[in-house]
């Protein structure tokens, strides 16, 4: 009985509080949404949306990592989803060849998709990250375009023969019977749909294990000690160009994952579909939810998805109506995340200034 | 006994400016130094210079007769140079303990993957380490306090609690900018009172920085008096307090 106890404690103790209750909260949503599909009182429409819900969680999440708890501005979340997305789809095209679990076949690809993200986060990270300033932003702005674009340009088809590739045109030449994966600008098509709601829960909980047990290490101490102050971090020893890199990379793939999640619930997706615009709506998730806050960041998630559903019936009006909540929630909450990041944007400079000279 | 850092003709120019130059000093194992001087004579800047923050424009720095001139401020840490700060500079966003085990950073060797499987390794290195920040905490009677967040401390604590930081990383040479800076005479005295037993616990070297003069003469067995970037003077407290060119420069009447 005393051991139960100092396990809740410790559960609720400052250190452990913020990992637990955002445990809590995917897992009793995740009950309650479970019983309301088995009573049949989800409509159609929610259910949709409950994968594209989970793999924004996690696109999100992961980005908090890189703009809450390093302080590096990212706009490239649509480039890493999108990456992980048409990875997973080929993988899963090659493995249905010759696998029969369509769970085993969607872990698969999911690794996939995750460590194809995480070696192109590597690629933008590698010479980004050693800059001073808001390089990141400009940058990972500049790697979703380039994505997207190469995506729209990439054919890929799959025959008895194997996987074939092709650029710019079609020159794939599958033969009878052979199947096209992915058609340049037309993206996806023919594809098995094969994430469940399950999967999507259980990739919210490892991509907050991973990123409440990273902070609990000593490389999350270090990405917090280099986000505070990176010359003083320097003086204890910790290389901060290489946690920087650490955290994203680690971003990227975990974001890697949930464009896998989104692609395996549809049976086709355009390149278009990951564009600048999902990258700013997940970062919007991530600023409104609290810079470093991850069950904000569910929350945020979650009710900023839904509502623009729960508007549709405004039709025309929906949109204005989304950008006019958005306001009044920033004038409501004033909170103190979205004035960091304000400062992080505009005032940068002369505080660097300070401090480099104030040593 | 064995020397630990040696400074040839060291400089810094800023632009025009030549906060530090032609610097010449030595310091032995297990010794306390101070360096005093005029405010912008350059002492700061000089900790600076020990801890690459800023590269030298001239000159050598030899840290247990290997020369460490070109080493990056990472290589320096790593060395055993530990340093605190003139304006403190803790990292607000971690608790008291966490800023002291982040001084043990490089001593922890588990891998990323130990950290997110929490394995056995990363809990016996993690407990271990939590468990000499905690020691430590008791060197200036901090414990009550470990969990809050470090910006919450009061000015003295905070000043304190950079110097435990400092020595997580278990150096050789411990450099403290003015550690006494807005203590009042008591706390002053505890101070160097606990400077000395650090220096005998750990037996290392420690420069020192101060404008308190009770509290350099008191503890330091030598002392360099920088003037406009320049060496002024060096010896014994008695020494120091004696010279004209110290008196007039620096000490006044
Ligand atoms: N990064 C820098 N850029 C330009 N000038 C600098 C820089 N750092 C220091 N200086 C100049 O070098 C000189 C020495 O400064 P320093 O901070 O080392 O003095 P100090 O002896 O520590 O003084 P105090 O007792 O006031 O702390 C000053 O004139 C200062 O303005
Ligand atoms: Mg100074």
């Amino acid at each position: 009985m005393n051991k139960v106890k100092e396990f809740i404690q410790y559960l609720f103790s400052p250190r452990k509080r913020s990992c637990t209750v955002s445990f809590l909260l995917t897992v009793v949503l995740y009950l309650v949404m479970s019983v309301l599909i088995a009573n049949g009182s989800v409509s159609s429409l929610i259910k949709g949306l409950l994968i594209p819900l989970c793999s924004y969680i996690v696109a999100a999440l992961a980005l908090n990592l890189t703009v809450g708890i390093l302080g590096d501005l990212s706009l490239g979340q649509a480039g890493f989803m999108s990456v992980g997305a048409f990875t997973g789809a080929v993988v899963s095209a090659v493995l249905q060849q010759h696998l029969d679990s369509n769970l085993l076949i969607l872990i698969i690809s999911i690794l996939a998709g995750t460590v194809m993200a995480a070696l192109f986060g590597v690629l933008v990270g590698v010479p980004v990250l050693k800059l001073e300033g808001d390089y990141l932003a400009i940058v990972t702005l500049a790697f979703g375009q380039i994505v997207k674009t190469l995506i729209s340009n990439f054919y890929v088809g799959i025959d008895s023969t194997g996987l074939k590739m092709s650029f710019i045109e079609d020159r794939t030449h599958l033969e009878a019977g052979g199947k096209m994966i992915i058609n340049g600008p037309s993206g996806l098509s023919g594809n098995t749909r094969m994430s469940t709601f399950a999967v999507g829960f259980v990739l919210i909980l490892i991509t907050l294990v991973v990123i409440y047990h990273l902070l609990e290490s000593r490389y999350g101490r270090a990405i917090l000690a280099t986000r505070d102050n990176k010359v003083v971090a320097l003086t204890v020893g910790i290389n901060t160009s290489k946690y920087k890199l650490i955290t994203f990379v680690i971003s990227a793939a975990l974001t890697g994952a949930a464009g896998v999640l989104y692609a395996m619930n549809f049976s086709s997706i355009t390149p278009a579909k990951f564009d600048f615009n999902l990258s700013i709506f997940i970062l919007i998730y991530v600023v409104l939810g609290g810079l470093g806050n991850m069950t904000g960041t569910i929350v945020s998630t979650i009710v900023l998805m839904l509502l623009p559903e729960l508007l549709r019936e405004l039709n025309d009006y929906r949109m204005i109506i989304y950008a006019l909540i958005l306001i009044a929630i920033m004038l409501i909450t004033n909170n103190r995340s979205l004035r960091s990041l304000y400062e992080r944007l505009f005032l940068r400079k002369e505080k660097r200034n300070v401090e480099s000279t104030d040593l | 006994m064995s020397r630990v850092l040696t400074c040839k003709n060291l400089g810094i120019d800023f632009g025009g400016l030549t906060a530090v130059n032609n610097l010449n000093m030595e310091i032995d194992e297990n010794e306390i130094i101070g360096l005093i001087g005029p405010n912008g004579a350059g002492k700061t800047t000089v900790f600076n210079l020990l801890t690459k923050v800023y590269v030298p424009s001239r000159g050598n720095i030899l840290f247990y007769d290997r020369d460490v001139t070109g080493d990056s401020t990472i290589q320096m840490s790593k060395s055993g140079i530990a340093r605190t700060f003139q304006n403190i500079r803790l990292f607000d966003r971690l608790s008291v303990i966490d800023n002291i085990v982040i001084g043990m950073h490089n001593k922890l060797s588990y891998s990323m993957l130990d950290g997110i499987f929490k394995t056995p390794k990363y809990r016996k290195q993690e407990k271990e380490a939590y468990a000499k920040a905690e020691d430590l905490l008791e060197i200036f009677d901090l414990k009550a306090d470990k969990d809050v967040l470090a910006s919450s401390l009061p000015y003295g604590k905070q000043r304190k609690l950079e110097i435990l930081r400092a020595l997580a990383t278990e150096p050789k040479l411990l450099l403290l900018d003015e550690p006494a800076a807005g203590m009042n005479p008591q706390e002053t005295e505890e101070l160097m009172n606990t400077i000395r037993l650090i220096r005998d616990r750990f037996h290392i070297a420690i420069l020192l920085i101060e404008h308190d003069m009770n509290l350099v003469m008191n503890i330091c067995e030598r002392i360099y008096v920088l003037n406009y970037g320049m060496l002024l003077a060096k010896g014994t407290p008695d020494e120091i307090r004696n010279d004209p060119k110290v008196i007039s420069a620096y000490l006044g009447d």
